[in-house]
């Protein structure tokens, strides 16, 4: 499997490290909603098809990025900086 | 200063060694510069430390991902969205100090940190395909271009310095092991260890 590294380009999936899913948004941290925090601590849906997680590109230029990706067939269909879609208003871990 | 000791000891082997029977293929040293240093770009600010960088070393250098610049006295290439790493004499890091301004971005001195192993000849290209999965083919990875990468745990940040040579910075700890990986791969080639 092979992760487009938006500044590296093409990289062997084992330069990288898995940091979870991208989907999931935090809670306020204010709120004492006890559902809300379990939801977002233990509720995935675990798809089968195109995904969205988080990945780090531990041995390379170390950034953190985006990877819509299909649990089927390994499939990377995009891969972005984390910072730009958090910048956009985007998810954070 | 502190007096840097090579951290390669007994495994730096000067001479011929492996298969010789069609002459070295690689030549292989340790070409550890006097500063290596680390510039790190706030964000959106790498063209502004890229100038910076260049100003300071002479370089030219640009802020696109993976480029890079060779010179005489200095080299420069990037190994992050908004780093690069820096080489030269004793005084970069002043040099440095003095051009990039704080709000563009940070330096952090690594000459104790890091070390440099050079890997040049007709068989460069083929020694290194066995230790790192990128494709170090001219097309793919032109001459002063740079590549973050690694070899299992050790991180290397590499440049292209020549069309058959190539630079590599490694953690000055694990030097030595990645030196004797570097010398076993070249094994089959031949290799001739050179100061
Ligand atoms: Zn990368």
């Amino acid at each position: 499997m092979l992760i487009p590294c938006p500044h590296c380009g093409p990289r062997d999936v084992q330069e990288f490290s898995y940091q979870g899913d991208a989907t999931r948004k935090r809670p306020d941290p204010a709120s004492t909603d006890v559902h809300a925090w379990h939801a977002y601590v233990y509720d995935r849906p675990n798809p089968a098809g195109p995904h969205r997680e988080y990945w780090q590109h531990i041995g390379g230029c170390r950034a953190h990025i985006v990877v819509e990706r299909d649990t089927l067939s390994h499939e990377v269909l995009g891969a972005a900086f984390a910072s730009d879609l958090s910048n956009q208003g985007g998810t954070r871990p | 200063m502190v007096e840097r000791i090579s951290p390669l000891g007994a495994a730096f082997r000067p001479g011929r060694h492996g298969n010789l029977t069609a002459g070295p293929g690689v030549q292989l040293a340790e070409v550890t510069p006097p500063a290596i240093v680390e510039a790190a770009a706030w964000p959106g600010q790498k063209e502004a430390l890229a100038r910076a960088v260049a100003g300071a070393t002479g370089l030219a250098l640009s802020a696109l991902p993976n480029a890079g610049a060779v010179g005489e006295q200095a080299t420069a290439f990037s190994i992050g969205p908004h780093r690069f790493l820096v080489t030269g004499g004793d005084d970069l890091t002043a040099r440095l100090t003095e051009a990039v301004p704080l709000e563009t971005g940070t330096l952090t001195d690594l000459s104790h940190g890091r070390i440099a192993l050079r890997v040049a000849g007709p068989r460069a290209e083929w020694v290194l395909s066995k230790l790192f999965a990128i494709d170090f083919a001219a097309a793919a990875f032109p001459v002063a271009e740079g590549r973050a990468t690694a070899h299992h745990d050790v991180l290397a940040q590499i440049q292209r310095t020549g069309p058959d040579r190539f630079d590599l910075f490694v953690f000055r700890s694990l030097a030595r092991a990645f030196w004797e990986s570097l010398c076993a791969a070249s094994e089959e080639a031949g290799y001739e260890v050179v100061r």
